[in-house]
């Protein structure tokens, strides 16, 4: 009798689960909370107590430093994480998220900052790929339709049979954003969407959200940009160290407001630059051409040349060849044609090291890739460019206390948080990385810096410190070459722009000059010479 | 339903020993079930193979001599796998450095006294093993040759060469027919702690090389730089280091070890160059066991090394007290390494089990 009620018990069990499984994606979306949530890794508090909540046809930003917890917040209710505690209800009913399935039938959909589509796959494939209602054979044929069915609703451009390869960062992502919606998604996290887009994409990305929001999704998108929140939000949640510092309606705040709760303390956004007149020429390329990864020229005929106290910006949407372009200069990458002259004497194809030793610095983009060791502690990661010479050693030995009182200055005055130089690097954030690279390398190698992407990924304060220091380095005598997707950042260091579309300069201009919209028109291929 | 997830730790767990620990007792248990099946109790079997290594003088006395050349080729070991290149070619290195020795024991050992001829043959045996290193290390940098298959492949070479030169150039006539050379003079045997295997000599070197590893990869600028193109050879790239250079010192020292502990082998336990499975009894094989044990700490290797010498002690006690091939303990090996190959899948991930 037992046995029978146990089986009777798991069959009704059965039951229940498939009706809710059934009913889970037909519920018209009303609202989303956050309840107490609290997530702890080793170390770190990233999600302390939070409760919050979204609302169906808003359109709500989560801004916040790097490290506030924002994503970490996101990932708990995509169920990539699980929270310590704390409950996430759904039109009031409490829902256990414990996969990205899960988060899926529930209606959530996340697009992340790096895109998860297969490469060599068409766009239909990608979408067929994770979608529960695909036919057993032949799957895209029936996901084409519904594919543009959704882009004419919400004027999303893509075409299913092209190969993900080769759309643009703005193409995939609005390929991420109809997976995300065929699989039912009512809310839509997306992590920091714009930080791959020119600016005229971005613009389309926002009418896209708009149209999602009006008929009736929500839209949760994480981002440290102050101008996003204002162009495109309603509601705007700032996070900083783990814990919601306000929840507003943007209508009634102002950007400095919202900066101070995010960093904490009020934040100057007009960067001091003096005028000064130009010194000698340090850095000087002649009709570069260099090859990319898959053996075609993808750098050409760039020339250009910087001079002491001077600031030359490359803007450009990425992988137009600005990446190629600094490793030919810094020694990484074979020239293929052309002259590139450091300090007067010619340095294409010469080693790292030998350039390093001209004084040029490189602060290197992906810097957990190529700019440090993260398994390494803080004291060998800031000798990673000297450790061959004195005073860091001697014929065969590491001098490790000139090491150590080295790299304690090099936190000291780069303001790297970290409890001491013995710390595993890996464990410091993304700010605190970039400070050790920049410290490590500007203060041995002063001349000319190359600085590729060098705020890229960090929170307000990080970024504001980076600026004023390549300011202070140009007032100081430096040549520094600034590659950067950040407009606004580009503008405002550079005293000289180049824009690459293509490999090529489709415009080398003064930033005063040169409205944003004429950069955007430029970064899109069109030419324009000041 | 049980539903389960992997996270990957931020740092690795604090309870290492844990699940070394573990690792070893599951190993056991595993090898428990093969003893079960030959029909021999395994708790019989492992106290045999325990006592019969650490239970009694003359067992301490093999389970040293047995942890010389293990120490040796894990400490070698341990320098390549910082620098993540999976020498798997310890034990054809230590063949070569024991045929090098050899020919340098033959050629010099009736003519000279051993103040020249150990010195040399200790040379010429670090050299053998570091040559038969710098190929594989050539072939990865040079054409992309993976590694792993280039040393496993060497083992088989160095092997046959071996048996090729037993069986006919290097033949001894003072054998009668057997595939050995002859038999070294007194000047070329390394000198034992009376009455054991121990030749003490290797043992000094052995210890000295671990204490002198530790420092070498901490402190010395070729250790940093094999450490910085192991764990991130982009980061090595851009500073401008030399991979080339950097593998073969690599394998110079990780090869030139174990051509250490061929010398030991011919010179201190059998006077004379024999067949390759004599020489070595899987001594390369079991120092990757031993390399990971110690968590790539050449310090530990010390201790872990004594270890597994007694494992291998043990291994010829239940060889010929049941009557089991000698194969027996090699598979004993094996399970305990895929163990704690496991457990270190968990000290990095952490797996968190939930009913839905």
């Amino acid at each position: 009798m037992e046995g029978f009620e146990s089986l009777h018990s798991i069959l009704k069990g059965i039951e229940v689960r498939k009706e809710r499984k059934e009913s889970k994606g037909e519920l018209t979306f009303k609202s989303l909370d956050l309840r107490n949530i609290t997530k702890r890794f080793p170390g770190v508090l990233a999600n302390d107590n939070i409760s919050l909540n979204f609302k169906a046809g808003e359109i709500h930003a989560l801004l916040g430093e790097n490290g506030a917890g924002k994503t970490t917040l996101m990932n708990i209710l995509y169920g990539i994480y699980h929270p310590d505690s704390g409950e996430i209800y759904i039109n009031d009913q409490k829902v256990d998220i414990r996969s990205p399935r899960d988060a899926i039938a529930y209606g959530i959909g996340m697009v992340h900052q790096h895109f998860m589509l297969v490469q060599t796959h068409t766009v239909g494939e990608n979408i067929a790929l994770g979608f529960k209602d695909s036919p057993f054979v032949m799957p895209t044929r029936e996901i084409s339709k519904k594919i543009g069915d959704f882009c004419d609703t919400f004027g999303l451009k893509v075409d299913p049979n092209a190969k993900i390869w080769q759309l643009s960062a703005g193409e995939q992502q609005r390929a991420e954003i109809i997976k995300a919606l065929l699989r039912g998604a009512k809310v839509l996290i997306l992590d920091e969407p714009t930080s791959v887009l020119t600016p005229q994409e971005a613009e389309e990305l926002f009418q896209i959200f708009k149209r999602m929001a009006e008929s009736g999704n929500c839209i949760i998108f994480i981002t440290h940009k102050l101008e996003e929140v204002f162009k495109i939000s309603d509601r705007v949640t700032v996070l900083r160290q783990g814990k919601v510092i306000a929840t507003t309606e943007t209508g009634k705040t102002d950007k400095a407001t919202l900066a101070r709760m995010m960093v904490g303390r009020d934040i100057s956004f007009e960067v001091q630059k003096k005028d000064i007149p130009v010194g000698e020429k340090l850095l000087e390329v002649n009709n570069l051409f260099v090859r990319g990864d898959m053996g075609n020229t993808v750098v050409k005929n760039i020339s250009f040349s910087i001079h002491r106290n001077e600031i030359f910006g490359i803007a450009g949407v990425s992988g137009n060849g600005q990446r190629e372009l600094v490793e030919a200069i810094t020694g990484l990458r074979k020239v293929e044609k052309g002259t590139v002259k450091i300090l007067d004497k010619e340095t294409q194809n010469k080693n790292p090291r030998d350039i390093g030793e001209l004084g040029v610095s490189h602060i290197p983009e992906e810097r957990l890739r190529f700019g440090i060791v993260p398994n390494l502690p803080v004291y060998e990661n800031v000798i990673l460019r000297d450790y061959y010479r004195p005073p860091f050693s001697g014929f065969l030995t590491l001098n490790i206390n000139y090491i150590k009182e080295y790299s304690k200055e090099v936190v000291e005055r780069f303001s790297v948080m970290t409890p001491s130089v013995e710390t595993t690097v890996k464990l410091l954030s993304g700010g605190n990385i970039q400070r050790l690279i920049i410290g490590r390398e500007i203060l041995s190698r002063p001349d000319v810096i190359i600085a590729a992407h060098p705020t890229y990924g960090l929170d307000i304060a990080a970024t504001d410190f980076v600026k004023k220091l390549l300011l202070q380095k140009r007032e100081e005598g430096s040549a520094i070459l600034l590659v950067s997707e950040d407009l606004e950042e580009i503008l405002q260091l550079s005293d000289t722009v180049g824009v690459m579309f293509m490999g090529e300069f489709t415009g080398i201009v003064k930033p005063r000059e040169t409205s944003m919209e004429d950069m955007g028109l430029m970064m899109a291929g069109s030419k324009k010479w000041a | 339903m049980m539903n389960f997830k992997v996270e990957k730790r931020v740092e690795t767990s604090r309870f290492l020993y844990i699940f070394y620990i573990g690792a070893l007792i599951l190993g056991m248990l595993a090898a428990s079930l093969f003893f079960s099946v030959r029909g021999i109790n395994p708790l019989f079997a492992l106290s045999k193979i325990f006592m019969g290594a650490f239970g009694s003088a003359l067992g301490i006395r093999e389970t040293i001599a047995k942890s010389i050349p293990l120490m040796l080729c894990a400490t070698g070991l341990i320098i390549a796998f910082r620098g993540k290149f999976w020498n798997i070619g310890a034990e054809g290195q230590l063949l070569i450095g024991a045929m090098f020795a050899t020919w340098i024991g033959l050629r010099f050992g009736a003519s000279h006294g051993p103040l020249f001829v150990i010195p040399l043959m200790f040379l010429s045996g670090f050299a053998g093993g570091a040559l038969w290193g710098i190929i594989p290390a050539v072939l990865k940098v040079k054409f992309g040759v993976n590694e792993v298959i280039a040393t496993i492949m060497l083992n088989y070479i160095a092997s046959n060469l071996i048996q090729y030169l037993v069986y006919g150039p290097w033949k001894g006539k003072t054998h009668y027919g057997f595939p050995y050379t002859d038999d070294f003079a007194p000047s070329a045997r390394l000198p034992l702690i009376p009455g054991t295997r121990i030749h003490y000599y290797t043992l000094i070197i052995a210890i000295l090389l671990a204490i002198a590893t530790y420092f070498f990869i901490n402190r010395v600028k070729y250790g940093y730089e094999i450490k910085v193109t192991g764990e991130n050879p982009e980061a090595a790239r851009y500073s401008g280091m030399n991979f080339l250079k950097i593998t073969i010192i690599t394998l110079i020292l990780s090869g030139g070890f174990a051509g250490i502990a061929g010398v030991g082998e011919v010179a201190g336990i059998h006077f004379h160059l024999t067949y390759p499975d004599q020489i070595s009894a899987g001594y390369g094989f079991t120092a990757i066991i031993i390399a990971w044990l110690s968590r790539l700490n050449p310090l530990l290797a010390i201790f872990v090394s004594f270890f597994f010498g007694g494992i291998l002690v043990g291994g010829d006690v239940i060889q010929t007290s049941f009557g089991l091939p000698a194969a027996t303990i090699n598979i004993f090996n094996s399970l305990i390494l895929i163990f704690v190959l496991m457990g270190t899948f968990f000290m990095e991930y952490r797996v968190s089990f939930a009913k839905e």
